[in-house]
């Protein structure tokens, strides 16, 4: 499980996620098009989302999540956060 | 247990209710919908693509063992009815009736992986809401037992008001639930409670609510895809496949293809040679072999490279390894203001541009798929390598570049295929750069476990390759060397056919001399210019019936004729002009139904032809 005690302010998102963490979604700050087919796709807020392989470079990675597994860039994935407490909601 | 579960006719029976006529098949992508649509028709099925738009429409029919047959249509994988691409606009339009030409389908087949159910499941509550007899196929049943997943059927069918089947499609278990469903008298599913469809949280709850219910025990995580990603997507290793894959693919489409292609030629030359015996009239016989002959033959040889480079790519498709690639190409490609989506249509392009043009469908990103459609003709393809092949041994003396690694024809050979890829490459930044920038979309690429392509799979896309192929070697390239012989031997002269150069090809090609003299052709080259409009392999056809005709029926040998009537320059500027230019009336007409307008092809059109021409006229004034 993902340990998120640094000193950073504002929100976590997936980019904090290094191969083999763990986290629960919280928001995606995406247009509502682009949120749907993430949701669609498994990152629903409250879903538990591991990181997995990732291309060269870091860029994009696997996540695993719902039983998938569905790559997102570094661009998309700074814009979904995530906390580390299950909200237990699904 | 018996795993189809009929469900009650509480509700109406649709009049006349029996034996559908259409079914549709939906589901989301990975789910193995296109291989239990492969099971249930086998051979008899075909490919189109819906009028108007760029999908293709796969439909087939299924015969229910008892005389009866049903038609299925495999519908593009969706995730929701919301529709994103233009994939999703299609099936939602298909299922409620309102896709002209396309009958709303009476009855549907809901395949979903059963190995991850409850996210699946959420398409389900759309597909329920329209009220049409549903069938739920829980694919990949065989994955599911050995990864020790578990679902109470019963329940599932009755929470959902329809009937649920458990299927294998790869192995063909439980198949018959299918067919015995749709030899039963067919009824609405039963409404059951559903969640608002537009709120995708409310659809996943549900779901979430619906497997908890049928005591769904989601399967142990997949432990061969995880190896193996370990070593495809290793930061050192993953890089290292992926080039040997692509080598590998190459290696294979010109090394091992070569006895394949030799036997066809001599399939040709032997029947050819038979046709001249048999065939007693002059003009016949020359029509025959001169024009027929040469003309489809030189063409139908590249049929086994291209049947070879499209069994990689669905082995490399079908096993799961094609999205890996993809991920680990999406960089690159992005340095282009390309994604990793367009990887996949671009190696294809290198077998032929038409269906990597249709490949490009899976972009949801329009600007993307316009930018990929637009350069995908700069890689090449399989159609360059006669033209290339040719001069290429006629003009490169074959002495070693680096050692005995790599010979100056070889050399010469990836300096070409370079030289397309870099136009592309910078074609994309242009593009990309000014008419079609675009706010870039989310890269969002499932990947799929990995899994053992299946031979009927594999077989079926070869066989629907060779079709396609074959067909347009009997009718664009027939009519084309039909055109060219009746070309080249009028007007008669006192009842004679005239020689080549004052025939009406003669006199066109003396007639564009001017225009192509400063790039190092003579009007022999002209002719072939011009008939390899419809396909740039016809130059090589044309070029061998004019030095063919020319010398009198002893057919000259191709290359020395080239040699006499070519500079080096010119054989250079020529290697050039082929690399840049689209001649190819195929792919032009597939860039216009895909776009849906004249407009891209003609740009297409006239900017890779100006690129050719610019480059070969600075490459022959270089070598010169």
């Amino acid at each position: 499980m993902l340990q998120l005690t640094g000193n950073k302010t504002g929100s976590y998102t997936l980019l904090e996620l290094q191969k083999g963490d763990t986290a629960f979604l919280d928001k995606i700050n995406l247009p509502a098009d682009d949120a749907r087919r993430l949701m669609e796709l498994g990152f629903l807020p409250g879903m538990r989302v591991t990181a997995g392989h990732c291309a060269p470079g870091g860029d994009p990675r696997v996540f695993q999540v719902d039983g998938s597994e569905v790559a997102l860039r570094r661009e998309t994935a700074a814009h979904l956060t995530i906390r580390t407490d299950a909200p237990g909601v699904l | 247990m018996s795993a189809c579960h009929d469900c009650p006719a509480a509700t109406a029976v649709i009049p006349g209710a029996g034996t559908p006529k259409t079914v549709a098949l939906v589901g989301p992508p990975n789910s193995g919908k296109t291989t239990l649509f492969n099971r249930l028709t086998g051979l008899r099925q075909k490919v189109a693509n819906f009028p108007g738009v760029t999908v293709e429409q796969h439909t087939g029919i299924a015969d229910l063992g008892d005389g009866r047959a049903v038609s299925i249509i495999d519908l593009p994988g969706i995730y929701s009815l919301a529709a994103r691409s233009e994939d999703e606009q299609i099936t939602a339009d298909v299922l409620n009736g309102r896709r002209k030409g396309t009958p709303k389908p009476e009855a549907i087949l809901l395949v979903l992986d059963s190995t991850n159910l409850t996210r699946h499941l959420m398409l389900a509550a759309p597909i329920l809401a329209l009220g049409v007899p549903t069938l739920l196929i829980l694919n990949m049943a065989d994955d599911l037992r050995r990864r020790k997943g578990k679902i109470d059927l019963d329940v599932l069918s009755h929470q959902l008001g329809a009937p649920v089947a458990m299927v294998a499609a790869r192995s063909g278990e439980g198949i018959d639930q299918v067919f015995a469903f749709l030899t039963k008298t067919l009824t609405p599913p039963k409404p059951v409670e559903l969640p608002i469809l537009q709120e995708v949280p409310k659809c996943r709850q549900w779901a979430g609510a619906v497997g908890k219910r049928a005591s769904y025990h989601a399967p142990a995580p997949p432990i061969w895809t995880r190896r193996l990603d370990s070593v495809f997507l290793h930061p050192i290793a993953g890089p290292l496949v992926f080039m040997l894959v692509v080598i590998a693919v190459f290696q294979t489409i010109f090394s091992a293809a070569q006895p394949l292609m030799d036997g066809v030629r001599w399939l040709f030359d032997t029947s050819g040679a038979w046709v001249a015996d048999h065939v007693a009239q002059p003009a016949i016989r020359s029509l025959l072999v001169d024009g027929i002959w040469a003309g489809v033959g030189s063409v139908i040889v590249f049929l086994p490279q291209i049947l070879l480079l499209f069994l990689f790519i669905g082995i490399l498709e079908d096993s799961g390894y094609l999205a890996r690639a993809a991920l680990i190409a999406d960089r690159t490609m992005a340095r282009v203001g390309l994604q990793g989506k367009s990887f996949i249509p671009l190696l294809s392009a290198y077998a032929c541009a038409v269906p990597a043009i249709l490949a490009t469908r899976t972009i949801e990103n329009k600007r993307d798929r316009m930018a990929t459609i637009l350069i995908a003709p700069f890689m090449t393809c399989s159609a360059r390598l006669p033209v290339y092949t040719l001069i290429i041994a006629a003009f490169i003396p074959n002495r070693p570049v680096l050692g005995s690694l790599l010979g100056a024809r070889a050399a010469s050979m990836l300096g070409l295929y370079v030289l397309g890829f870099l136009a592309a490459v910078t074609t994309a930044r242009i593009l990309k750069s000014s008419v079609l920038t675009s706010k870039r979309t989310p890269f969002m690429l499932e990947m799929p476990s990995y899994r053992w392509p299946t031979l009927q799979s594999l077989g079926l896309r070869l066989w629907d390759r060779a079709k396609v192929f074959l067909y347009r070697a009997g009718t664009v390239i027939l009519l084309v060397s039909l055109v060219l012989w009746v070309a080249a031997h009028l007007p008669l002269q006192n009842g004679q056919t005239p020689p080549i150069e004052q025939s009406f090809a003669g006199q066109i090609g003396h007639a564009i001399e001017p225009l192509i003299q400063p790039l190092g052709f003579n009007w022999k080259i002209g002719i072939g210019l011009i008939t390899s409009l419809a396909a740039r392999e016809v130059i090589v056809g044309t070029l061998g019936s004019i030095y063919g005709m020319e010398s009198q029926g002893h057919s000259l040998d191709l290359q020395r004729a080239l040699q006499h009537d070519l500079s080096v320059a010119g054989a250079i500027a020529l290697l050039i002009f082929f690399a840049f230019a689209m001649q190819c009336m195929s792919t032009i007409a597939v860039v216009r139904r895909e776009t849906g307008s004249w407009k891209w092809p003609a740009i297409q059109f006239t900017y890779m032809s100006t690129v050719a021409y610019v480059g070969a006229l600075i490459a022959f004034h270089i070598v010169k």
